[in-house]
């Protein structure tokens, strides 16, 4: 009686598995293909520029010295803008997601803010704060605060209520209970919104500069763009895309070291 | 310290969980509470607990707690509820932190609680890292290390497997045997109830009334798995639990 079926498998699945070469293999694999494609002629160089040349231009913006001079004050922009932006949001969510009158107060608020393109403020932000650097932190503020404080009270909404009894039931201080318990349980949370507001903060920090800053990425893109420069507008783009995986990769550190309880 | 729970009755956004539940648990027993689910056991004990205010009634501590009692009424919940980002250590100096109990004396407190529990590997290790029933182990020892007059304890074993549930009724047992703690323990499981109760109090089916309030005949320290008087006893109240479980399916029908 050894006839019978081996029971087919249907498992599996439905979960990330790591996978590191598949990232990097797209982005040569893309690469490659343009760069063949330029060459070859099939893809005119009004189209897209070569890929080596982009290379070219950044390696020569680098040698120039120009580089540090655009990126710098756009690094610079983009901390102090998002400092503010994050603290306040982390702040005002915690309070919301603590205090219902602040609640009740806050969110509707913050419903009609999100929403607003930021850039469209910005010419008010230049009457309001300067056209220097003024407007631009405080554009890349307005646009981190809102997904960070939404990002922020939903986090301490979801925080295990079980352990918050559990506090209470011991007798912990409020205070106590906020620091040791609500805020711990909501870090997770907090850090994924992190992730979507600093991206958010990139973004705005190219619109600001690209009204009005001598230096910085986004007044090189715009002046590239101006000048139907393409590599050196791609080169400006790499830039933006390598702030934006440096960010992200931050923040996962950041995961890492402060989560690694979550396994 | 004995506690007394007159006349209390609690209401949940109208519908009627308690009734009229009234309850003396003398210093150094364990009542066990048991009843169908849904019947308000939860509710009673955090009405007990003082985390929910009876709508009528009140529970009254009598006598004074011990010295160095840093919290009279202390839970033990099913779910362990242990900060997954503190360690075992860590779990249990917070319930220490707010009395200013830090460093050394924290140190001689928790080491301690988790030789009471059988722990002292396992300080530094995070809840994760933990099987189901050395986490219930943490939140016992958490609970022992406040020093409780009375141990609130929801379905504590309810969350784990047969054989770790022996074990830790063993252990429930022994420590209470080392030191006469005044304990309230919530289960639907009747075997627990007849090991580690000297009383046991039978809510009726929602709204939860005091059906009755049954002795346990055994001493603690004499009971075995397979003893006929507890076995006697455990039918007893299998039948009491049934009888109601079936009324209650009846009155769902006759909606
Ligand atoms: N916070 C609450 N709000 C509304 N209803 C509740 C609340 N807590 C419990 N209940 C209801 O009260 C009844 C008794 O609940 P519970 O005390 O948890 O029962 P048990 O622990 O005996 O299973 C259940 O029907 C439950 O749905
Ligand atoms: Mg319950």
């Amino acid at each position: 009686m050894s006839e019978g079926r081996p029971v087919p498998f249907r498992g599996g699945g439905f979960r990330p598995v790591r996978i590191r070469w598949a990232g990097t293999a797209v982005f040569v694999l893309l690469v490659a293909l343009t760069e063949w494609g330029t060459r070859a002629g099939w893809i005119s160089n009004l189209t897209l520029p070569r890929p080596s040349d982009v290379v070219a231009t950044l390696v020569q913006l680098w040698r120039s010295g120009l580089l540090w001079q655009h990126l710098l004050p756009s690094l610079a922009r983009l901390a102090v803008g998002s400092m503010l932006g994050v603290s306040a949001g982390i702040a005002v969510g915690v309070m919301i997601g603590l205090f219902s009158l602040v609640r009740a107060g806050l969110v509707p608020l913050v419903a009609a803010i999100f929403p607003i393109p930021k850039i469209a403020l910005l010419p008010l932000f230049v009457i309001w704060f300067g056209i220097d650097e003024g407007s631009k932190y405080a554009l890349i503020a307005l646009g981190t605060f809102t997904p960070t404080v939404v990002a922020t009270y939903g986090a301490v909404d979801n925080v295990d209520r079980t352990l918050i009894r559990m506090g209470q039931s011991f007798g912990l201080r409020w205070f106590s209970i906020v620091r040791k318990i609500v805020l711990p349980g909501a870090l997770p949370g907090i850090l994924s919104g992190l992730r979507v507001s600093l991206a958010i903060g990139i973004i705005l920090l190219v619109a600001a500069e690209m009204l009005g800053a001598e230096y910085g990425i986004g007044a090189y893109i715009l002046e590239a763009g101006s000048l139907y420069d393409l590599e050196r507008l791609f080169a400006g783009v790499v830039i933006l895309s390598i702030l934006g995986v440096l960010t992200s990769w931050a923040i996962g550190v950041l995961e890492h070291r402060l989560l690694h309880w979550r396994g | 310290m004995e506690l007394r729970l007159e006349r209390i009755s609690h209401r949940y956004d109208g519908m009627t969980v308690l009734e009229d539940v009234s309850l003396r648990i003398a210093a150094g027993e364990i009542l066990c509470v048991i009843g169908p689910s849904g019947c308000g056991k939860s509710t009673l004990l955090r009405l007990i607990g003082g985390l929910e205010r009876p709508d009528s009634g009140q529970v009254l501590q009598l006598g004074a707690p011990p010295e160095g009692c840093l919290n009279p009424l202390t839970f033990v919940f099913q779910d362990f509820a242990l900060l997954p980002w503190r360690s075992v250590a860590g779990n249990i100096s917070l319930v220490l932190e707010d009395h200013g109990i830090r460093g050394r004396a924290a140190r001689a407190i928790i080491d301690d609680v988790l030789a009471r529990t059988r722990l002292s590997d396992f300080h530094a290790a995070l809840p994760r890292q933990l099987s189901g029933g050395m986490k219930q182990r943490v939140a016992i020892a958490r609970a022992l290390a406040v020093n409780p007059a009375v141990l609130l304890l929801d379905e504590p074993l309810s969350a784990l497997d047969a054989q770790t549930r022996e074990l830790l009724m063993d252990d429930l047992i022994d420590l209470w045997q080392r030191q006469r703690f005044t304990g309230i323990y919530v289960t639907h499981n009747l075997a627990e109830a007849v090991r580690l109760g000297h009383r046991i109090a039978v809510l009726s089916r929602r709204p939860g009334r005091l059906r009755e309030l049954v002795e346990v005949p055994v001493p603690m320290g004499e009971r075995r798995i397979g003893d006929p008087r507890l076995e006697a006893l455990q039918a007893r109240l299998w039948d009491m639990m049934k009888e109601e479980a079936m009324a209650a399916d009846r009155e769902l029908l006759d909606v």
